[in-house]
């Protein structure tokens, strides 16, 4: 944990870039370049962040950055981290060179699953990011592995007979501790410090890292873009996003959330959600995500416990 | 001069070797897989300081070198079939980047039907992904080449990655005497890789930017002149690597071309079975000549004529189909090389040796009559010839 004063100052993510008003992903961008701590090169998938931030001939990145394509940041930065093992075997680098992967939940539950399955088991030594603003926003809303029950994006409309996608979002967490890696843990960027204290965390360890970052996203949630560190918030607050770790085997819950607001609190702010609540109220769909809540906040729960 | 017995995949592991690579990420396919089997021991055993990254698919070996290469290390990787159409994506954006990696190719069948045996439908069918495409005849070839394909795709005014493509089994799996160079000259040949641009954390910079209607195009553009200074590079390290190795090597070779009247003109291993009865035939008094490709892509206009012009028919090989276009895509680029000529040679498309299909010397004659007959006549009796198919 470092306080507000021992943050850098050093601003490596530049204003000017063409990210939508309240995006979570410039937040996020900026939290964890204040996070760093030496020489580090950025990988990024294709997706919102990258198309708003590398617009040819402008950066927005004042550090290293590469994007190769959508489906393989985790292959990419596994190139970048054994080139510099290999040239520093070769005596042509010296110094140690911190890689961060960073692609969206399409990019890392769905398309990119694979790649980056397959660097962890490589035990490739770097930090693995996720901005997951729970669908392919880049394309225009269209629901992923991510996208939670009920919500409503373009390939998942709420339609006479099937209101918003159907099926629930994937465990992230658990299939990379699954791995048996060091190091997993989700964030919330309305929790700074405990978001930038997990990239340090993560950069720190051994070997590989993953990190989901819940990014709101004022488009495709469908919320006011001035409300988007709110929204994360209220994401936590309701336990709908439970903000943990899996370190070392253990589990630890971060934020406690002794007494929590209803889920309802959290869907009625965004418009992904509006059919569950107009024309009619869907108390059924409702108490179904309630309890889908409750029972992974309680399996969260044990998993710490057990810990 | 120290001959050891190889195959293919082994000649072109050891090259890899004596190339002092850094990364080599690879995925194993068939029969690519002991060109990396034999790598993984080397590594294994510390005669190397490459890193091997063992991926998970071959979208990901190529992402990986191309990640590692624009951190300015010197990247290899090999595959064959199934695993370069997966690679597909990739490898376009590995030139477009303009990552001079290498990459092995046991050229092999496309599914489907599966099929694990040599055809050239694999590399084909990536022919227009800006990579300089060469073809090896034998492991020899296959040694030579890649440890020249390091020198062409590092030229400065290049960039480019580099594909040695050696036919399935026919190369990769056949053993040959094959004379490699000592280490020490190797080193001499092939110095440490000089990027112009690398990801360096110390120097930032933006690789991999979007770019739209506004700049696009002229990358493109780039990319098309870079294709062209490979085939000067190509030239030039030709001549170096004569100076250690003695054999001259180009982009392409000729065989009884001198006053030929049909000629073949073929990529990889078949030149070999071409040469064998074309000197056969010679000694029938029959007038004709090989021509075997080295260089496909960029595509050597002006030498094909050069060697071609004065045949008064030719048959081209293509051990791929291109559905639905006129001919194999050997063929297409040959009747585009002599379109503007006043006089062409009549020419006429051998489609053979898909799915790894034999092609026997008997077949080749057949081909070489038929052409000489066409030169005779000046008719062409079948524009696109399927040898050895049971109709």
């Amino acid at each position: 944990m470092v306080t507000l004063k021992e943050l850098s100052t050093d601003e490596l993510f530049a204003s000017g870039h063409k990210l939508c008003a309240g995006c979570g992903e410039g937040i996020i961008n900026r939290m964890t370049l204040k996070a760093l701590r030496g020489p580090t090169i950025i990988v990024s998938a294709t997706g919102c962040s990258e198309v708003a931030s590398t617009a040819y001939p402008f950066t927005s990145w004042c550090l290293s950055w590469v994007h190769v394509a959508f489906e393989n940041a985790a292959a990419v930065a596994s190139g970048v981290v054994e080139a510099y093992k290999a040239m520093a075997r070769r005596g042509a680098w010296k110094k140690h060179v911190d890689v961060i992967a960073m692609a969206g939940d399409g990019g890392t539950y769905d398309i990119g699953i694979q790649a980056l399955s397959g660097a962890l088991e490589r035990r490739t030594d770097f930090l693995y990011i996720c901005y997951d603003n729970e669908a392919y926003m880049n394309t225009g809303i269209q629901r992923s592995g991510a996208t939670p029950h009920g919500a409503e994006t373009t390939t998942s409309p709420a339609g006479s007979v099937i209101p918003g996608k159907p099926e629930w979002k994937k465990d992230l967490i658990g299939i990379c501790a699954a791995h048996g890696i060091e190091y997993a843990a989700t964030a919330c960027p309305a929790y700074w410090n405990d978001y930038m204290t997990k990239v340090r965390k993560g950069l720190e360890v051994n070997g590989p890292a993953v990190i989901d970052v819940l990014s709101p996203c004022p488009l495709g949630w469908r919320h006011e873009s001035a409300r988007s560190i709110e929204v994360v918030r209220r994401a936590v607050e309701t336990r709908y996003f439970p903000v943990y770790e899996f370190e070392r085997g253990k589990y630890k819950l971060n934020i406690k959330v002794s007494q929590p607001k209803s889920v309802e609190e959290f869907l009625k702010l965004q418009g992904r959600f509006r059919h569950l609540f107009y024309p009619t109220y869907r108390k059924d769909i409702i108490d179904e995500i309630q309890q889908n809540v409750d029972s992974n906040w309680n399996r969260i729960l044990k998993l710490c416990e057990q810990s | 001069m120290t001959i050891v017995g190889m195959t293919g995949n082994e000649a072109v592991a050891y090259a890899v070797k004596q190339s002092k690579v850094d990364i080599v990420a690879a995925y194993p396919i068939t029969p690519q897989t002991i060109m990396v089997e034999r790598f993984s021991k080397y590594v294994a055993d510390g005669e190397v300081h490459t890193g091997y990254v063992c991926v998970e698919s071959e979208h990901s070996a190529m992402s990986a070198c191309i990640g590692a290469s624009l951190t300015g290390a010197r990247v290899f990787t090999a595959t064959a079939s199934q695993g370069l159409a997966l690679m597909h994506e990739m490898l376009y954006i590995a030139s477009g980047l303009r990552c001079p990696i290498v990459m092995g190719v046991a050229n092999r069948a496309l599914s489907a039907p599966l099929n694990i045996h040599g055809d050239h439908s694999d590399m084909m069918g990536s022919r227009d992904s800006g990579w300089v495409q060469i073809y090896a005849e034998n492991a020899q070839e296959a040694y030579d080449w890649t440890i020249m394909a390091f020198k062409i795709a590092e030229e400065r005014d290049v960039q480019l990655p580099v594909s040695v493509n050696l036919d399935g089994f026919i190369i990769t799996h056949c053993m040959e005497g094959v004379d490699v160079l000592e280490d020490e000259a190797v080193n001499r040949f092939l110095q440490t890789r000089k990027p112009l641009f690398t990801l360096d954390p110390e120097k930032p910079i933006t690789f991999g930017a979007m770019c739209l209607a506004d700049y696009y195009f002229e990358f493109k553009r780039q990319q098309v002149e870079a294709m062209q200074n490979a085939r000067r590079a190509l030239d030039r390290v030709c001549k170096e690597y004569k100076d250690i190795r003695g054999k001259n090597y180009g982009i392409l070779e000729t065989y009884e071309m001198e006053d030929a009247q049909a000629a073949i003109i073929c990529l990889g291993s078949t030149a070999g079975t071409a040469r064998e009865v074309a000197h056969e035939l010679r000694g029938q008094g029959k007038k004709v000549g090989v021509v075997k490709l080295w260089l496909y892509r960029p595509f050597p206009i002006e030498e094909v004529i050069s060697a071609l012009k004065d045949v008064k028919a030719l048959a081209v090989f293509d051990k791929a189909i291109s559905f639905g276009a006129p001919y194999g895509a050997l063929c297409s680029d040959m009747v585009s090389a002599f379109y503007a000529l006043r006089e062409s040679p009549k020419i006429f498309n051998v489609i053979f040796g898909l799915g790894g299909r034999d092609v026997q010397p008997s077949e080749i004659a057949f081909v070489f009559n038929e052409a000489l007959e066409t030169a005779k006549t000046g008719v062409v009796k079948e524009k696109t010839m399927f040898l050895g198919v049971r109709d």
